[in-house]
């Protein structure tokens, strides 16, 4: 099936990112950022994968990753994205409050790029719009939040996406002047904390979020406040949600409990039979819908979205041949797949849909 | 109590007067704790004093991250024991091999050859072939010679080398290619290197030629072999004889390297001995001397010969090492003395731990039973996961050792696991996580409140509250509560709106929380207009007893503007029951006429409120009953 390699490097792996090819090109990916956390000194990685023309003997090196070059780093390394700068904002998170009498520096969680605009979002609850060229943030949102803001991404340009510890979706419209939202979105049940959250790559209003009991939610932000569908998922946290950028029918999650899921919910497969995965697991799930405003807007369905569920079926696969300790971070870009863990390895394949 | 091996360094602690105060020190997992007390060496009867404390990280090569790789590993394998042993090598090897790369480069050659002496003394013992039920099928002697072949790996270099030149058998270093591979007793590739040697000079070719016949004519021990030892012995015998009838002959002697080498295959000590820094280390030359003097030994005379092996390498030059101790103690078959040197001689339990689990496993250890923990293995291997979690990033590895130690590990875990330091929410989170599954709840009571506590302090009230949701904490979600109440209080409005608003079932957690929440409803109903509802909510709180006493003058304040509305809201019924809350509240305090002007100041507005509020109570309660007593009412 898929050949997946894993490398032991000597770190624990928070954060992995492949490095974007410009649009339009035929080329796969080669190389990809990691980010490391926990240790003494951590480390800013950047691996290739392209294979250098050599293979060795016994062809085993075709897919091992080698080390480009690394750079130290203060603290854990909790989110990267790639751009193109040459600024370092310090304190851009800090708490303020009658405990600490000076600026102690919250951890920053979250990061997401536009070029040139970046956005970023902390356990202070703060958001902060830099832009690639300014020296200080363009635009900051204080106490934003009450809770941690866990992650964010871009819905349309103005428009950002946060997720936080008290499982509400936010959303902000920089064009608007003031520090409220301009729509929050929860789940009527506990407040379980959402952990990360993804845009679906063409239909803008479709969002993926992970919470902190592994359950993956799809929500459609244009109606109700409710998510459209609830899949239970994994055993602990989600870490990392991402929609394939090119095939939006297929999702991927990495969890606390050591497992990468594989989420297939193309419907023109026609005959669904089981394939043998290696030491994998194949379920199909059926998509479990909570609400029936869908019915309203029938002209564009995505497959996430639609709530008849005998007809749709999603197809889950696990990617790693075995458990080790918690998937921290994966990243899809056409083919490849990289993912990193607390067992120190890094995970690469190059066949995802093969 | 064995003897350390070397001087003490001596090490100076900057802005420490050693003359001057007397110091104390004690030991923790990785570290030691220094500090100067404030006795001096005269007076002893000073009180002791605190004025700096001094943290020693004791060097750990094994800590080194490069060696992250064997502890992870080892981690892996030890939880699922398959196909252990092998297993264990080849992770060894691999490490070993990397931490030559690392002594090479370290600068500093002291550190350097620590960092090679520890790991090759590791390696040395963990690639030996200890212990007899752990062995294959087979004689003693090859698997010795497979340790010696597996520990040396500078040979391989060193035969592309030769084999790499244009012409190997002038390379400089050929004979010494040559000589070591019978050492090790490798002796189909020294033949084919002699043949080389016979090509390129034709003088030495026929002697060449007969010291190729002998060597392959050495009876060898294999494991498919059908022999009886008195057959093989008896083979080996006829050989040696044949050996030494052409070293009688001189038929090596115009050539000294063939003729050595003859020397050596008879198993002459003397031409063993002149050997020694192609040899390196004394346990070699046990191998080879065994291997040339007696192949067929068992393991229990394995131990005589050691030591006499032991003896003729040292020469009387140096004494024995602590490794060389742990080695002794292994080919004397004795697992607790092996146990005992190797957790003396090494600075760190990964490998004494691992090793006496082997063991265990194999059922060869019997448990001594210790005054604390269960027994030798449950000790070593509490020991090196508490090394574990001193280490920044190693902790999570630690927690599977502790789970596999029945009797004293989930104690030990409940305390490290509660001291891990955190300091971002996704470090908590997986503390938590480890907690949970193990069904600690305490230990995540402990950890949310930790975190709740300091949420509080720096303004994150919502943070505050999803950690004690976590926790299920129903104190700390009052005393979160409390705060948001305190700040309306004092602002007259609430902060964190969104928080408030979307409680959801959480509300349940406290009385307290409850209030809040229903609490921001009536504001939030009040602002609909929706009178009615506002009135009979707000009437509710206080009669359910959720709201607190300090808090109903509030409650009762915010029923006036509806007590004054031009509709009657309250029904009488509702009226008595408010009165009722006013005369609770107001007979139980006591009125004070005090000397301080702020406190009459205060005690005025809280006499005109309450005069306000039974006036508006009364007047309500006369609009009320009217109404109700006629028709329209019912």
């Amino acid at each position: 099936m898929e050949e997946i390699y894993a490398k032991f490097v000597s770190q624990k792996i928070s954060k992995t990112r492949w490095r974007p090819l410009p649009p339009g090109s035929l080329q796969t990916a080669e190389t990809f950022a990691t980010g490391s956390w926990d240790n003494e000194e951590n480390y800013v990685s950047l691996w290739s994968i392209g294979d250098f023309g050599n293979l060795d003997s016994d062809g085993g090196f075709e897919g091992d990753h080698q080390l480009l070059c690394d750079i130290r780093h203060h603290g854990d390394i909790m989110d990267l994205q790639t751009l193109s700068v040459n600024q370092q904002w310090t304190t851009a998170h800090y708490h303020t409050g009658p405990g600490s009498p000076s600026y102690s520096s919250a951890p920053c969680t979250g990061i997401v790029c536009n070029n040139p605009e970046i956005v970023t979002v902390g356990e202070d609850g703060r958001i902060n719009l830099f832009r690639a060229d300014h020296k200080e943030a363009v635009r900051t949102i204080d106490n934003a939040d009450s809770s941690t803001l866990h992650a964010v991404t871009f819905l349309r340009t103005p428009e950002i996406l946060t997720v936080n510890s008290i499982g509400q979706l936010k959303i902000w419209d920089f064009r608007q002047q003031g520090n409220e939202p301009s729509q929050i979105l929860s789940l009527t049940g506990d407040r379980v904390p959402l952990h990360c959250v993804d845009r679906h790559p063409n239909q803008q209003h479709v969002v993926a979020t992970g919470g902190q009991d592994g359950m993956l939610s799809i929500w459609d932000v244009r109606q109700g406040t409710m998510p459209v569908s609830l899949l239970k998922a994994h055993e602990a946290e989600m870490w990392e949600v991402h929609f394939h950028p090119s095939n939006p029918d297929h999702l991927f999650t990495c969890s606390e409990d050591g497992s990468l899921w594989h989420w297939d919910a193309s419907t023109d497969v026609p005959e669904k039979s089981l394939l043998f995965h290696q030491g994998g697991r194949t379920s199909t799930f059926l998509s479990h819908s909570i609400s029936n405003q869908a019915n309203v807007h029938q002209s564009v369905i995505s497959s996430w979205l639609s709530t008849d569920p005998a007809k749709d079926r999603i197809e889950i696969t696990s990617l790693l041949p075995s458990r080790t300790l918690s998937v921290n971070s994966l990243d899809v870009l056409g083919p490849c797949l990289v993912c990193g863990t607390d067992a120190e390895a890094i995970y690469v394949t190059r066949h995802l849909f093969s | 109590m064995e003897e350390l091996d070397g001087e003490p360094t001596v090490t100076l602690i900057p802005g420490v007067n050693s003359k001057k105060h007397q110091m104390c020190f004690d030991w923790g997992p990785g570290e030691m704790l220094v500090c100067e007390t404030s006795f001096n060496k005269k007076d002893v009867t000073s009180r002791f004093h605190l004025k700096f404390l001094h943290l020693f990280e004791c060097f750990l090569p094994l800590w080194h991250h490069k060696m992250f790789r064997a502890h992870l590993v080892c981690h892996f394998i030890f939880c699922r024991l398959v196909r252990v042993s092998k297993n264990y090598r080849s992770v060894i090897r691999a490490c070993m091999e990397e931490m030559h790369q690392v002594a090479i480069a370290a600068k500093d050659p002291a550190s350097g050859r620590q960092y090679s002496s520890q790991v090759r003394g590791v390696t040395t013992v963990v690639l030996a072939p200890l212990f007899p039920s752990l062995l294959p099928a087979g004689p003693l002697l090859l698997h010795l010679l497979d340790w010696v072949r597996l520990h040396v790996c500078e040979v391989d270099s060193l035969s592309a080398d030769v084999l790499g030149s244009e012409n190997p058998s002038k390379h400089e270093s050929f004979w010494n290619l040559v000589t070591i591979l019978v050492l090790q007793g490798r002796l189909d590739e020294a033949r084919q290197m002699l043949s080389k040697e016979a090509d390129t000079s034709p003088a030495s070719a026929g002697m060449c030629r007969i010291m190729g016949e002998l060597m392959r004519t050495m009876p060898i021990l294999s494991p498919g072999n059908t022999q009886t030892l008195t057959e093989l012995e008896l083979k080996w015998q006829h050989w040696h004889e044949e050996c030494e009838r052409y070293l009688q002959d001189c038929t090596f002697a115009s050539n000294p390297h063939l003729e050595s080498l003859c020397k050596i295959m008879l198993g002459d000590e003397a031409a063993l001995l002149e050997q020694k820094e192609l040899l390196s280390n004394w346990y070699h030359f046990l191998v080879t001397r065994l291997l040339y003097s007696n192949p067929t030994v068992k393991p229990i005379d394995l131990q005589y010969y050691a030591q006499s092996s032991l003896d003729l390498f040292l020469g009387g030059e140096s004494s024995p090492e602590p490794l060389d101790n742990i080695l002794m103690a292994a080919f004397e078959f004795d697992i607790h003395q092996v146990i005992k040197e190797c957790s003396i001689a090494l600075s760190n339990w990964w490998f004494v731990a691992h090793l006496t689990d082997l063991l265990d496993h194999c059922k060869l250890l019997q448990s001594h039973n210790l005054y604390f923990g269960s027994n030798m293995r449950e000790f070593l291997l509490l020991e090196y996961a508490s090394g574990l979690f001193a280490h920044p990033s190693l902790w999570q590895l630690g927690v599977d050792y502790f789970d596999y130690c029945p009797e004293l590990g989930r104690v030990s875990l409940e305390l490290h696991i509660e001291r891990i330091p955190l300091n971002t929410e996704q470090k908590a989170l997986k503390v938590l996580r480890i907690c949970e599954q193990r069904q600690m709840t305490e230990q995540v009571r402990s950890i949310c409140k930790i975190l709740a506590m300091k949420a509080v302090r720096n303004n994150r009230l919502g943070s505050a509250l999803s950690w004690s949701i976590r926790a299920k904490d129903a104190a700390f979600a009052t005393l979160v509560s409390d705060r948001f109440l305190r700040d309306y209080c004092e602002r007259g409005c609430f902060s964190d709106l969104d928080l408030i608003d979307n409680l959801g079932p959480a509300m349940m957690l406290s009385d307290r929380l409850t209030f809040l929440g229903k609490y921001r409803e009536f504001h939030r109903v009040y602002g609909e207009k929706r009178f009615a509802d506002a009135a009979s909510l707000l009437l509710s709180l206080m009669t359910s007893q959720i709201a607190p006493r300090s808090f109903w003058m509030t409650l009762l304040t915010d029923a006036l503007p509806l007590l004054e509305q031009k509709q009657v809201i309250f029904s009488a019924e509702q009226t008595y029951e408010l009165m009722q809350c006013l005369e609770d509240l107001t007979s139980g305090r006591p009125v004070h006429r005090g000397p301080d002007t702020q406190q009459c100041q205060d005690d005025d507005i809280e006499t005109t409120k309450v005069e306000m509020l039974r006036l508006a109570l009364a007047r309500n309660l006369a609009r009320a009953i009217v109404r109700e007593g006629s028709l329209e009412g019912s």
